[in-house]
């Protein structure tokens, strides 16, 4: 009985513990939510009945050219999702299902680019994109990250594990190479797709290093850029504005997030654990 | 025949590898070979070429007084964020993984942090961290504390600089955990108690030990990331005061975009470089065999 007490204790002792926890870690986020809402004089002074107001949004949305910025970062999202999808299947589908010479080399020095990502090569990219005329475009921002090791690798496992007897089958009707491809190994690898572009798709949303790097203007900027740019001391802009213009940032993929939970931290760990 | 069968194989292989190969190459392999050639060269200005200078770029980064403390300053960054992210990741998961009132909520707000762009979340911090408005400031004064300048005392920015980014990666180490966890077998825990363990015991004496693959590549994800990850710094205190947050990454961009000296920067880029192969070869070479000690 006594016993039994005392683990109630502790249980609950936890689940203090894990609450806290998660209040802590939500408060930044709550922080901004409640001073984008309400007008700035409220913005360090937290009374329950402060009136609400959606001035910071207009203003904010009146102030910077956030519909182009996010025209901008939803191309650089998508083109670098398609070329992914397109040049990593290729290359898994050969390193999973090949014989061929130099395989194990390639593949090694494909590696490399796991650890050694583009972001830590901003020096001689930038000359890169340049001489290709590139500087200031999305395209340009989104080249250096078009073929990803980490997507062939994923791949390549997934594709590894479709059955023989399945690739065999497609070769007695004749299929091609490609054709098998597309046919037999793109179906069945959809769950890495899914958990790759999720992933691939956080990762640029949120980028903000090489597209400041390589951007100087409106017409190419993404949205980390424009909103580091807008939040700057200098702009002076007051606070409560520069929360909205945060929080409308955030929106979509934190929507995305909260709404599609379970698909996003699998994806991540799938990823991850690779 | 069996001959120019081996040899479609390859042409076939090689046309589909050959569009992620150039890409690869010319953005990775390309970039790191021009990085070394250009450290040996000066920056070339105007119509007068780069001149070869052989190692002066690396004397004159010896003899850097700020190289050293941005490589100190990293290091550190990095020592304080990875033993106590592992650790509230590993608390977060054993959290999440029991029987928890609003585990659903609980799991969302540790991982949410992981989903959002670090310019976000600086902008954010930034205010925690004002002086008197800020809500460090107000809390402080709660407890009679008077008002500090938390982003600009060199003695505490570093600490500030390292909360966030704790904040921000240990939901996504957790996910980790909590996958590793699952795999433990449950019976494992109902012989410990039977065997009269204590709770801590039993984490002590089995679930740590069986977290030591989960551990280890948590380990080197968070090393990786404290060198790469920068963005805070531009938005917060742009490597200051006195470069007393800068970091080796912020460094570059600085030298390159700033100063616009590229060959020092390249130079730069070197030991960096150097640094994430070295955590690299390590993962392979020492850790991977451990890994599956199992």
């Amino acid at each position: 009985m006594n016993q039994i007490g005392e683990r109630g204790f502790y249980a609950w002792l936890e689940t203090l513990g894990a609450w806290l926890l998660a209040i802590l870690w939500l408060l930044p986020l709550v922080y901004a939510f409640w001073s984008a809402v309400h007008p700035p004089e409220f913005s360090t002074e937290f009374k329950l009945l402060a009136p609400l107001t959606a001035n910071n949004f207009v203003r904010a949305w009146g102030y910077a050219p956030w519909t182009r910025y996010l025209i901008n970062t939803f191309l650089l999202v998508t083109s670098i999702l398609a070329a992914q999808y397109v040049l990593c299947t290729l290359a898994a589908y050969a390193f999973a299902r090949f014989e061929f010479w130099g395989r194990e080399v390639l593949f090694a020095l494909l590696l490399l680019q796991l650890m050694i990502r583009p972001d830590v090569l901003i020096v001689e990219n930038y000359r890169i994109i340049a001489n290709l005329g590139l500087l200031d475009t999305v395209l340009g921002i989104g080249l250096p990250y078009m073929a990803s090791a980490f997507g062939i690798f994923l791949l390549r496992q997934t594709f590894k594990s479709v059955p023989t007897e399945l690739v065999e089958a497609a070769r007695v009707e004749g299929a091609s190479t490609l054709t098998t491809l597309w046919r037999v190994f793109v179906p069945l690898a959809k769950p890495t797709y899914v958990a790759y572009g999720l992933v691939s798709v956080s990762y640029h949303w949120n980028n903000f290093l090489w597209p400041l790097v390589v951007t100087n203007s409106v017409e190419s900027r993404p949205l980390t850029v424009g909103l580091a740019i807008f939040g700057a001391p200098e702009s002076g802009v007051d606070w409560s504005i520069i929360t909205a213009a945060t929080v409308m940032t955030i929106a979509p993929l934190l929507i995305a997030f909260l709404l599609f939970q379970r698909q996003f931290i699998q994806s991540f760990l799938r990823a991850g654990i690779r | 025949m069996q001959y120019s069968k081996k040899l479609w194989m390859n042409v076939n292989a090689w046309l589909l590898l050959l569009p992620a190969v150039v890409f690869v190459g010319a953005f990775t392999h390309y970039p790191i070979v021009t990085s070394l050639i250009h450290s040996f060269y000066n920056f070339p200005r105007g119509n007068r070429p780069g001149a070869f200078l052989g190692l002066e770029n690396y004397d004159q980064m010896i003899n850097d007084p700020i190289f050293w403390q941005v490589l100190w300053n990293n290091l550190w960054f990095a020592l304080g964020i990875i033993p106590t992210s592992i650790a509230i990741a590993i608390l977060m998961a054993m959290w999440v993984n029991g029987k928890l009132v609003g585990r659903g909520f609980v799991r969302m707000a540790y991982f949410t942090p992981t989903v959002l762009p670090m310019i976000a979340v600086a902008n954010i911090w930034l205010f925690f961290y004002t002086p008197e408005y800020g809500l460090l400031d107000q809390i402080s004064r709660l407890f009679g504390g008077g008002s500090h300048n938390w982003l600009g005392n060199p003695d505490t920015v570093m600490w500030c600089m390292i909360a966030l980014m704790i904040w921000k990666e240990a939901g996504f180490f957790m996910i980790f955990y909590l996958a590793a966890l699952q795999q433990i077998p449950p019976d494992l825990g109902e012989a410990a108690a039977i065997e009269g363990a204590g709770r801590w015991y039993y984490f002590r004496r089995v679930v740590f030990p069986l977290l030591m693959p989960t551990t280890l590549f948590v380990m080197i994800n968070a090393g990786v990331d404290a060198f790469k990850t920068v963005d805070q710094l531009i938005i917060m205190t742009k490597g200051g005061p006195d470069n007393a947050s800068s970091l080796l990454l912020y460094y570059i961009y600085e030298v390159a975009f700033t100063f616009l000296d590229s060959s020092y920067a390249a130079t730069l880029t070197m030991v960096l470089l150097v640094i994430l192969a070295v955590i690299a070869i390590g993962q392979f070479v020492y850790f991977d065999p451990r890994i599956h000690y199992q």
